[in-house]
């Protein structure tokens, strides 16, 4: 008896969990099949699921008007490269707060993610007349480091939380077993910190790739990423959506590659070293 | 070797001292046990001795040579942890050797002590599979591995055993003694359980709060505890503790008498009281008897099965020659 109710609320439990993520994979599904439509076909009325004309036509116009690659190219250098510069200071950053902690630490972690609670548009004024003072507007590197500040307290706040879990008897053990500091940290705390360390590169990376409001505001041409690359087709006149489809279909698919191959390091990052 | 001197000590906190000015010498070859209960300073003296906390203030010399300022990679100690600290991503083989790589040994000379010690230990069918593979004591086989293998001037132990079952614990003891005695290496052991004090030791320190409050061997303690708390802490059951009337005669504040030192009869005795609970383990026989104008029930241990039972009235005999005298401030009259 308790084996049948057991079994009927799993199928409950799968039911809502299949309901829940279709749900929030509808849009991006969407998108995919619009981008194989005609632009006719894109704004039927009732929609069109799966039975139309697929084509390729409109990844056609799209390679043809604009250049992929550049788009492509500066969102693997910025998404990339913000998230390996915010690595390389968090590290030391999150290594010191989680094993020799001093009062502020909480302080000072609650400060850090108290800026990602200012509305960035907050700031853009300051930072745009910034850019343009030290000739950053429109460049790769200018890019890189505002996304990488952006994104450094969660950096920080992830690595944080993985280092924590780092039992501090396993470094005096290796301390005692005759580890002197760079031993201690090749051979004991790398490979325990990798795990985490990679998740949160990973989920990072997302971060910046998806990062649209400074990409716009803070890019014109050459630097533009493949935000830019997307919102260059959504324009106030005329109807595109099957184009502006196969552009993001074309900016995302990249990253949803890299999601699909790390899923599993990427769900421990979400949980935010919450799960052993 | 392994010849640790202790000379005038402190370990502050912030503002806080919890190691008042300390002077002890541990000789080579000693087994020497810290016991008192949580909080007493005893974990803080071997981490001192470690080098993984620093001195406030004072001296460690490790055979002669001062090692204050010494970190702990070079003091020549091992150490067995209370979580066992195994290195979760290296195999049991790699966890053993590592002290031996650290040292700079070749992969020969490492493979042949790792099998050696494995052999000891038990762990030759083990050496391949992971930390998390193992049980409890296993772990903990595998973190005393780890310390042996490289020979050190002296083992620091810090509650070894407190994560393991009764009865691995009492194996686990065992083993520990049959190492020191093959080995002959220099001991420290950290417990709060007075049984592994006294079954191990050579000799024991007793702390509380951060002092020493004896030190000698287990009988020393057993037959002549230096106060009220040594007597209190060693022996279990614990010691029976009388005043007021029942001291005043013996000319003393408070009395003292171990519950194996008590005759029980049913017809004649010194003192009269009631059995509240009675134990029968076959081998013994543990009553809690409640006498007048004493608080606490006095706890009495008979050998063998003595038919007495709850709600029974007995008369108590302490041993004269067993009892301990104590003063106002708590120290024993000789």
């Amino acid at each position: 008896m308790a084996r049948a109710v057991t079994n009927r609320r799993k199928a409950l439990n799968t039911l809502v969990a299949w309901s829940v993520g279709l749900l929030i994979f509808f849009p991006i599904l969407w998108t995919i099949l619009t981008s194989f439509k005609t632009e006719a076909q894109a704004i039927n009325d009732p929609p069109l699921f799966l039975f139309f004309d697929w084509t390729l036509e409109n990844y056609a116009v799209v390679q043809e008007r604009s250049d992929y690659m550049r788009f492509l190219w500066n969102s693997v250098i910025i998404a990339g490269g913000s998230t390996v510069i915010g690595i390389i200071i968090a590290v030391p950053a999150a290594w010191s707060m989680a094993f020799v902690p001093s009062k502020r630490t909480k302080d000072i972690l609650l400060w850090m993610l108290s800026t990602k609670m200012l509305p960035a548009v907050g700031v853009l004024y300051p930072i745009y007349l910034l850019f343009i003072e030290l000739g950053l507007l429109d460049t790769r590197i200018g890019l890189t480091i505002v996304l990488m500040l952006i994104n450094l307290p969660i950096i920080v706040w992830m690595l944080y939380t993985y280092f924590k879990e780092i039992p501090g008897e396993i470094l005096e053990a290796a301390r005692m077993d005759g580890a002197a500091l760079k031993e201690e940290i090749l051979y004991i705390l790398t490979p325990m910190a990798v795990p985490g360390i990679a998740s949160t590169l990973l989920l990072n990376i997302i971060l910046a790739w998806n990062e649209a409001f400074w990409t716009l505001n803070l890019t014109a041409a050459k630097a533009a990423p493949l935000t830019a690359f997307i919102a260059s087709y959504s324009s106030p006149e005329g109807l595109f959506y099957a184009k502006l489809s196969a552009a993001s279909t074309m900016a995302i698919a990249p990253i949803l590659i890299l999601g699909w191959f790390s899923q599993k390091q990427l769900v421990r990052g979400l949980t935010f070293g919450a799960v052993k | 070797m392994g010849q640790i001197t202790l000379n005038q000590i402190t370990k502050n906190f912030g503002d806080v001292q919890v190691i008042p000015p300390l002077d002890l010498r541990i000789d080579d070859g000693e087994f020497v046990v810290f016991v008192g209960p949580s909080g007493c300073g005893k974990s803080t003296l071997l981490r001192l001795i470690a080098g993984l906390e620093d001195v406030t203030s004072g001296d460690i010399t490790i055979d002669g040579r001062n090692a204050t300022e010494v970190p702990p990679a070079k003091r020549g100690l091992a150490m067995v942890f209370q979580s066992y600290a195994l290195y979760p991503h290296m195999s049991v083989r790699k966890n053993i050797a590592f002290p031996l790589r650290m040292a700079g040994l070749d992969k020969e000379a490492q493979n042949a002590k790792v099998d050696a010690a494995a052999k000891v230990l038990n762990l030759t069918d083990y050496l391949d599979r992971r930390p998390g593979q193992l049980s409890g004591g296993q772990r903990q086989r595998v973190a005393i591995g780890r310390a042996i293998v490289r020979e050190p001037a002296a083992f620091l132990f810090d509650e070894p055993l407190s994560n393991l079952d009764a009865a691995l614990r009492v194996n686990m003891r065992l083993e520990i003694s049959e190492l020191h005695q093959t080995l002959k290496t220099t001991m420290i052991y950290v417990t709060h359980d007075q049984v592994e004090a006294m079954t191990m030791a050579d000799k024991i320190v007793v702390l509380q709060a951060g002092l020493i409050e004896q030190v000698g061997s287990p009988l020393d303690l057993y037959h002549a505890p230096r106060n009220k708390f040594v007597a209190g802490f060693i022996g279990s059951p614990k010691m029976n503790f009388l005043t007021g009337q029942y001291a005043s005669g013996y000319d003393a504040t408070t009395i003292g008498i171990r519950p194996e030192h008590i005759a029980v009869s049913s017809s004649e005795g010194a003192w009269s009281g009631r059995v509240g609970v009675s134990e029968h383990l076959g081998s013994d026989t543990f009553l809690y008897v409640d006498i007048d104008g004493v608080d606490e029930p006095i706890t009495v241990r008979s050998t063998g099965e003595i038919g007495v039972r709850h709600g029974d009235n007995v008369y108590l005999t302490p041993d004269a020659s067993k009892i301990h005298r104590f003063d106002k401030q708590d120290l024993r009259i000789p």
